[in-house]
């Protein structure tokens, strides 16, 4: 049995955050078990620019972000990778550790769950038609051709507007693949605006808002795909179908917290998020297991995960330090407009910032927040739910609360 | 000259191939897929029914019943998993009660062991039965098994004593000369089994007028993931009406949950595209189940199932050539009835035809390496002996790259991406090989030089290799 005060389960940006947050709050005992040749996990493959603006305050490819994040805790004395390596079981507080040594029994004063997620598959939404080779999530797709450096298709259509599949627009059709459109449920894109602008306009690629792939079709591999239009209440509209012929199929349609290491835990998900419920210390509901990054929920921008990593690794050195006195429990009561929320509770003694998204377009609104001793409205314009929103609420604001706080969007 | 050429290399024709094995005979199998198990036997309910259900008389009915009772020591021969976990079926309505009655009947008369529940007894068990579920008719004797990992087992085995298998090869032409057959010009053999499947009528058309036709019937599933708390743990039937057993739940060996089958003629025996029955399917699951978590479906597929026009398995010499064994329109039970079939066809028609002798020497497969059903000790063990076992490939199902190279580097071993998918599971869990499939295409490649460019998905023409990416990376 090896012991440590905090074992990390994931070396991604989320992992090497918390690493710099617990260890600048004075742990020095510190494991972090990836499953990769390396660290940085997913930025790896993230070829792209873009990465960088509010941490490094420059623009940087993800390899490039990876590695200067890394540059800040590979020198610390305490913090320890362990490669090749994955968490395979968590019993109370002690992991289980796959990897060419044996199985490897680490007991940690407290965990941080830095697993990352990972793509809906076209199984999860029970795509219709051929059983053929040329359906790839975008993320595989940008796998295979950023790591292993092949195309896995040269005339793509892709379904769904989240930013892999923008990116993957772009990135395949500089590699000189025919990128035919892309396809969105829903009556807004799912990407950020300057995903839009650079991956699909830039290079005169059609966006089809409100609509979806009714089935796909090809022996062997994929030759054509039906795309069909929805309604307002996203139904599909019969007679609006179109066939589209292409070798390959993107899917962009949702990324999904990777938490099966918890789930027989114990630790309560959040039904929303699909990551746990956390506090604002990021303590999930099983003491001294932590969650950050996109295991907690799905982030935009990895500058967000890194810096909410970042405040988790030093809530988890806190929690390590025996600083746990916490006051009565406040929850997030959401209203209309707001889609999720974390923290989903909270104590009270520090302002929080507390970050959410809403549900649908809001051109011009306000957030309004109400409590006890709290009735505060945040004006925020243009708010879209691809985009994660942050709302701070200052110590002196909680102070009276009584049990919840409510949040609603008002147009 | 070959004693005995097996056409099709799915449950009934290994599972034949493997009983041969034993004998000093010379036995091939063609196959014209690239892997064995890639028809019926890959896409189905993947269970053995207890035989309750067969009409009267018919050899479905016989070998159902007969099948049940060997499969355990069929799987525990193969080393595969069985796992008897029992079936309920369930009835909604009085004339739903009445139907269960006559199955008791039927379950007496054929000593299939039963036990009669009230609806309240049915959902003390298994909490997510409907609230309309009245009564159940228990079957203990009812089990699943992983159908395509039989066939694998039994190939290899086969292979592992002599037994030769050509995959790729279709037969185009065979032509009957004295007391002979020639096989696309170029194999001479003494016999030949039809275990062709759907195609079993055009290989007959071959030699002569086919007695029977195939039709094609298309049945489509739901796979739902093995997370949190199992959804049930028996096999729920709900009661049979003309067109078939209806839609099941199936609790898998690796306690996924399968949800279907519907049962539509197609036109095209090839093709297993999923559609409309999917939705027949959810609609149907309702009547009998609750709170199917479709949230957590992972996959969907479609099996084809040869259903021949003269509404039962078709098993008999030809009357017309000599030494041409028909094993057709193999349709449910045809899972639960293979073992039994094989045991039949080799003892009755196959082995009077030759005179021969059991081998003295019989070489026994190894099981897949399977690290899940190992304690954390023997991992342990395992890795310090070869640190491939330490390295995580499939994080969904938890399958390490000594367990993938094991199934590549054995006889009848995986060549493509679905055939290291069905027989060590890397791909079949919630990201669907989302992160694992390219780690996959990497030990093909490296392990059996196969060129990326080469490798494919599943079937001949599926690469998944479209063309270099320009830049040096």
């Amino acid at each position: 049995m090896r012991k440590t005060d905090l074992l990390i389960i994931g070396g991604g940006s989320a992992g090497i955050a918390a690493a710099l947050g617990a260890h600048d709050n004075g742990i020095k005992d510190i494991i972090i078990v990836e499953r990769d040749f390396e660290y940085g996990g997913i930025l790896q493959q993230c070829i792209h620019n873009g990465f960088g603006l509010h941490t490094f305050k420059e623009e940087l490819s993800g390899p490039a972000y990876a590695e200067k994040y890394y540059a800040l805790i590979k020198d610390k004395e305490g913090i320890k990778f362990m490669y090749n390596a994955a968490v395979i079981e968590i019993k109370d507080k002690i992991a289980i550790v796959q990897c060419a040594e044996g199985l490897i029994n680490i007991e940690a004063k407290a965990i941080v769950l830095a697993t990352g997620c990972r793509e809906r598959p076209a199984g999860a939404i029970g795509l219709k038609g051929d059983r053929c080779e040329g359906v790839y999530t975008a993320g595989t797709a940008q796998r295979y051709l950023n790591k292993e450096g092949f195309l896995v298709g040269k005339k793509i259509f892709i379904l769904g507007s989240g930013d892999i599949g923008l990116i993957m627009a772009r990135r395949m059709t500089l590699e000189g693949a025919k990128v035919i459109g892309v396809a969105e449920l829903q009556p807004y894109s799912n990407g950020l605006a300057r995903n839009i602008k650079q991956c699909l306009e830039d290079f005169d690629i059609p966006l089809y808002l409100s609509h979806t792939v009714e089935s796909i079709h090809g022996k062997g591999r994929l030759q054509s795909i039906t795309l069909i239009s929805v309604d307002d209440k996203l139904q599909k509209i019969q007679g609006s179908e179109q066939e589209i012929e292409c070798d390959c199929l993107l899917l962009s349609i949702g990324l999904i917290p990777e938490n099966t290491l918890v789930e027989d835990l114990g630790v309560t998900l959040d039904k929303r998020t699909k990551g746990a419920v956390v506090d604002e210390t990021y303590m999930t509901s099983v003491d001294g297991i932590f969650a950050c990054g996109n295991a907690l929920h799905v982030h935009d921008l990895v500058d967000y995960v890194s810096i909410e990593a970042k405040k988790c690794g030093k809530a988890a050195a806190d929690y390590i330090k025996g600083n746990k006195s916490k006051t009565e429990k406040q929850i997030n009561v959401l209203g209309n407009g707001i889609s999720y929320m974390v923290p989903q509770y909270f104590h009270l003694g520090e302002g929080i910032e507390f970050s959410f998204r809403v549900n649908k377009v809001f051109k011009q609104c306000k957030i309004h927040v109400t409590g006890v001793g709290i009735d505060k409205y945040v004006n925020k314009l243009g708010i879209v739910p691809s985009e994660m929103q942050k709302v701070l609420i200052k110590k002196e604001e909680l102070a009276n609360l009584n049990g919840e706080l409510h949040w609603e969007v008002i147009e | 000259m070959i004693d005995v050429t097996i056409i099709g290399a799915g449950i009934c024709g290994t599972l034949i191939a493997h009983k041969l094995s034993k004998y000093n005979l010379s036995v091939l199998v063609l196959e014209k897929a690239n892997d064995v198990a890639s028809g019926a036997t890959g896409a189905n309910s993947a269970m053995v029914h207890s035989g309750h259900d067969p009409k009267p008389g018919t050899l479905k009915c016989k070998y159902n019943l007969l099948g049940n009772r060997m499969y355990k020591d069929v799987c525990a021969d193969l080393k595969v998993d069985y796992d008897p976990i029992g079936a309920y079926v369930v009835a909604t309505t009085l004339e739903e009660e009445q139907k269960l009655d006559e199955l008791i009947n039927q379950c007496i008369e054929r000593k299939v062991p039963y036990e009669l529940l009230t609806g309240d007894e049915a959902r003390n068990n298994e909490p997510n039965l409907s609230d309309d579920v009245t009564k159940a008719l228990s079957l203990p004797t009812t089990a699943v098994v992983t159908p395509w990992l039989v066939a694998m087992a039994a190939m290899e085995e086969s292979m592992l004593n002599d037994v030769e298998l050509k995959l790729n090869y279709e037969v185009k032409k065979i032509e009957r000369k004295d007391d002979y057959f020639i096989i696309n010009d170029e194999i001479e053999t003494k016999l030949i089994i039809n275990c062709a499947g759907s195609h079993c009528d055009d290989i007959t058309n071959m030699l002569r007028v086919s007695p029977y036709k195939v039709e094609t019937k298309k049945g489509e599933y739901y796979v739902i993931d093995h997370t949190g708390k199992q959804l049930v743990h028996h096999v729920i039937y709900p009661v049979p009406t003309a067109k078939g057993k209806g839609v099941l739940a199936v609790p898998t060996v690796h306690h996924n949950i399968l949800i279907g089958p519907n049962s539509d003629y197609i036109d095209d025996k090839d093709d297993v595209s999923t559609g409309s029955g999917l939705d027949y399917v959810k609609k149907e699951i309702a009547k009998t189940i609750k709170n199917v978590p479709f949230n957590k479906m992972i996959h969907t597929f479609a099996g084809n199932r040869p259903h021949i026009d003269l509404n039962d398995f078709y098993i008999q010499k030809d009357d017309e050539i000599e030494n041409f064994i028909h094993v057709a329109g193999i349709e449910s039970p045809g899972i639960s009835a293979a073992p039994a079939i094989a045991e039949d066809v080799v003892e009755t028609m196959v082995l009077p035809k030759f005179s021969t002798s059991i081998k003295q020497e019989y070489v026994k497969r190894k099981p897949y390496i399977n690290m899940k059903k190992m304690s954390n000790e023997e991992k342990d063990a395992l890795i310090k002996k070869d640190p491939d076992f330490g390295k995580l490939i499939c994080r969904c199902e938890k399958v390490s790259l000594g367990e993938i190279k094991d199934v590549i580097n054995r006889k009848c071993g995986a060549t493509t991406i679905k055939g290291v998918k069905m027989r060590c599971r890397p791909g079949m869990g919630r990201c669907q090989g989302g992160f694992c499939e390219p780690e996959v295409v990497k030990i093909i490649n490296k392990h059996l030089d196969q060129k990326i460019e080469d490798i494919k998905l599943d079937k001949n023409n599926s690469q998944i290799f479209c063309a270099y990416a320009k830049e040096d990376l």
